[in-house]
């Protein structure tokens, strides 16, 4: 095959980087950002609304804001980045041009068409039936179309990065064993498959009935195939956002794994495991055997947390080992507190590690006990912990990239620095506390997807806890932050990729430490980590979780018998 | 570096860091006690979830409830009958647009065997303040046996987005002490 392609090479990293690439990379990224936007302003107004003293849309308002935030955060804005996070990881990173840009850019115009088609129907008004789009509620034909057509585009994109994986193969652009965040991403990208097949057998027979083709669909059957595709979804999430926290570490601090072997053994048990994960969305549904639950909401046997768990040692490790190697060794934790905090790279990168384990991992856990669900399942504390996984994790650890994507992939400088370095902050502590605040609502039993809880048109209305209300509230104040650090992530990136200063070649600002990259690409695993910070920081973690697991425990055990 | 083909390219025949080692075997094992204790919870533990459930069409969940509600009525409120069945009984609530119907009245420290179905959408019966959730479907009948342990009056919210009348979906329980006779 021809390879006429014209590249560059980074003068910082020493990347080489193909023009079908970069343009690819690009055109994801800003369409994912201007999602993000969209979805953004949507979730501020669903927040407004629950905030009781401000109730800010009317209910047929509130439904559809919340479809429409639902599906341009969760799915457009996560799975665009996704594909440039993709393609980076596979054309850039192994120095080799994209597969097939034809087909690359075949399938970035059916996820935009689908994207569109999707959002007209929902903003038409008859299609609030929630991301989930649980039947029998019914959309119009259109809203299940255009989410076919941005699967299909997504499909096509992940081929070409395996494709992509096969040229650099071929072509030789690398040696040995391709890098650890090439392999995550990989990961990523085979449980996709598995995800946008499972989307397809549930959402093609839906379709057919939104049109008349087909008479009924089981509930329950609904249920158990969407989550296959609604769960899988989310742990091509984890593997991207984790495989972004060694980039990050990697470009930033030249940290290197600790181990080879435990990182990627680590990322091949969500291959392995995660696809029963669909179980943890059924623990209280009728009729299913509590055997079948148990195995598949743990996975085996945690397997798959298990894996997240070693990544929660091994990403801090790598950082630690590279900041010792720097002469940071006083003490515990010289190595973080001389961490580049003033880089939002890394900070974005490490707040998100912190909050993704401490916050989302844990709670995520303890709601999956089958018992427990019990006592959370479809209240609010559902959507708190999935804005600690999601956004918290994924959103900012994506965010965190971009600034590294701005002078690598765009060549322009960060616009407004200042801006850029509270940004992650400001994000993080609004998203610490819409999780937090939605969470501790839903202990008390506030429902999510819910107008109205002071219930004033309900015939028999019921009274919940001041302290609920209150806390909802403080949600919707968290909100406000957390959108004005959406707003001014949106503003650095939209800013420096169309008006920033033009880097031009030879005059690249590193964005690493300035050590010679070819250097660096020596380095395989660590030789002789020792990191006491990080067990100290893994430690405290560990408490954590045992003490939150047994509390929940102790709730449950105080509500009603029943068997 | 994390970015770039590990140095040595049989990676695999490294040995893991100890720290490392450790941290695994600790998440492993942690992994099956969490695995287990619902397993004992099963044996040792009150609040287990029955896999009890049936196929049923919506016309003859309503015809049992209808039953019951004609045999145990007691009184009305706001339009809903109040059943008291006697203890032990079988008991029947229906989720439909937009509401739980009927409203029961139940003896505290008695258990009964709560049978719940949809007759249209899927709703989510959330029994506030115990904070009891439960996923309930059309076509499908789930049969639970509770035992209130505490006195007073009882919210039930729907929890699962049923459509524009989502929030006004709520309905009522008593529970009452009977000097535990
Ligand atoms: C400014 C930032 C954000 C705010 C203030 C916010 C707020 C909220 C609130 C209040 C809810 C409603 C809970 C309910 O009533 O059930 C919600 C739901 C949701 N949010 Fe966010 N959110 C934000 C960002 C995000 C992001 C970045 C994502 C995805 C990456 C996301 C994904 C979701 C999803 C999937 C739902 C559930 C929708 C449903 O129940 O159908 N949110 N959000
Ligand atoms: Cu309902
Ligand atoms: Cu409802």
């Amino acid at each position: 095959m021809a390879i006429k392609e014209t590249y560059r090479t980074c003068q910082t990293t020493g990347l080489r980087v193909y023009k079908s690439a970069e343009d690819l990379i690009k055109i994801n990224a800003v369409v994912a950002v201007v999602f993000l936007l969209v979805g953004g302003i949507f979730g501020i107004m669903v927040a407004l609304t629950r905030w009781k003293a401000v109730h800010l849309l009317p209910a047929d308002w509130f439904y559809l804001a919340l479809t429409a935030h639902g599906i341009n955060l969760l799915v457009v804005w996560i799975i665009f980045f996704e594909i440039a996070v993709m393609y980076f990881a596979s054309a850039v990173l192994l120095g080799c041009r994209l597969a097939t840009p034809r087909w690359a850019w075949t399938g970035f115009a059916l996820m935009l068409i689908g994207a569109i088609i999707t959002n007209v129907a929902v903003l038409q008004g008859d299609s609030s039936v929630m991301f989930t789009s649980y039947v029998p509620l019914m959309a119009a034909p259109s809203f299940y179309v255009g989410v076919i057509l941005f699967a299909v585009g997504a499909l096509i994109g992940t081929f070409v990065f395996f494709g992509t994986l096969v040229v650099a193969k071929n072509e030789n652009t690398y040696e040995g064993s391709v890098p650890l965040v090439t392999f995550g991403a990989t990961v990523a990208a085979i449980i996709a498959v598995f995800t946008i097949a499972s989307g397809a057998i549930i959402l093609i027979p839906t379709f057919l009935w939104s049109i008349g083709y087909v008479n009924h669909i089981d509930t329950l059957m609904y249920r158990t195939i969407w989550w296959a595709f609604g769960h899988s979804s989310q742990q091509i999430n984890v593997a991207a956002h984790i495989s972004i926290w060694y980039l990050i570490a990697a470009v930033t601090l030249g940290a290197k794994p600790l181990s080879e072997k435990v990182s990627r053994g680590a990322f091949l048990l969500y291959i392995l495991f995660l696809q029963l994960a669909s179980a943890h969305h059924l623990l209280v549904d009728p009729g299913i055997s509590s055997e079948w639950k148990i195995f598949n909401t743990s996975y085996a046997i945690y397997l798959a947390v298990l894996g997240s768990m070693i990544h929660g040692l091994t990403v801090p490790g790598s950082i630690e080992a590279a900041q010792r190697k720097k002469g940071y060794t006083n003490g515990l934790f010289e190595w973080l507190r001389k961490a580049p905090w003033g880089n939002p790279a890394f900070s974005g990168m490490f707040i998100s590690l912190i909050l993704f384990g401490f916050l989302g991992g844990i709670s995520g856990v303890v709601m999956g006990v089958e018992q427990i669900n019990l006592i959370i399942h479809n209240t609010i504390y559902v959507p708190g912990h999935f804005h600690a996984t999601v956004v918290a994790g994924t959103t900012l650890a994506f965010m965190a990239v971009t600034y590294l994507l701005i002078p690598l992939i765009f060549r322009r400088e960060i616009m407004f620095p200042k801006m850029a370095q509270a940004q992650p902050y400001v994000f993080g502590l609004g998203v610490t506390g819409i999780s937090l605040f939605m969470m501790g609502a839903g202990t008390m039993g506030v429902p999510r997807r819910h107008w109205d809880i002071s219930q004033a048109d309900a015939v028999l209305p019921y009274d919940f806890p001041g302290v609920a209300n209150l806390l909802m509230g403080l949600n919707g104040m968290s909100a406000l932050l957390a959108g004005l650090g959406g707003a001014m992530f949106i503003l650095v990136a939209v800013g420096s990729i169309f008006f920033g200063k033009k880097i031009v070649d030879g005059a690249e600002k590193p964005v690493a430490e300035p050590e010679d990259a070819a250097v660096l690409s020596k380095y395989g695993s660590e030789e002789h980590p020792a990191v006491p910070g990080t067990l100290v920081l893994v430690a405290v973690f560990f408490i954590t979780f045992v003490l939150y697991y047994y509390v929940n425990w102790k709730y449950l055990a105080e509500v009603w018998p029943l068997r | 570096m994390s970015v770039t083909p590990p140095k040595n390219k049989l990676w695999w025949n490294e040995p893991i860091p100890k720290s490392e080692l450790v941290w695994v075997i600790i998440a492993f094992v942690w992994g099956l006690i969490m695995f287990f204790m619902m397993i004992y919870w099963h044996v040792y533990g009150e609040q287990n979830l029955s896999n009890e459930a049936y196929r049923i069409t919506a016309e003859e969940f309503t015809v049992k409830t209808e039953a019951m509600v004609e045999k145990y009525q007691v009184r009305e409120e706001s339009g809903y009958p109040v059943v008291r069945p006697p203890p032990g009984e079988d008991i029947y609530m229906i989720a439909r647009l937009w509401q739980w119907w009927p409203i029961l009245e139940l003896e505290k420290g008695q258990s009964y065997r709560l049978h719940l179905s949809s007759l249209d959408w899927m709703h989510g019966f959330s029994l506030q303040p115990v904070n009891i959730n439960l996923q309930i479907h059309p076509d499908y009948e789930m049969v639970i046996t509770i035992t209130p342990t505490t006195t007073g009056e009882f919210g039930i919210v729907c929890n699962e987005y049923c459509g524009i009348g989502h929030h006004t979906m709520l309905g009522r329980m008593y529970v009452v002490d009977n000097g535990g006779a």
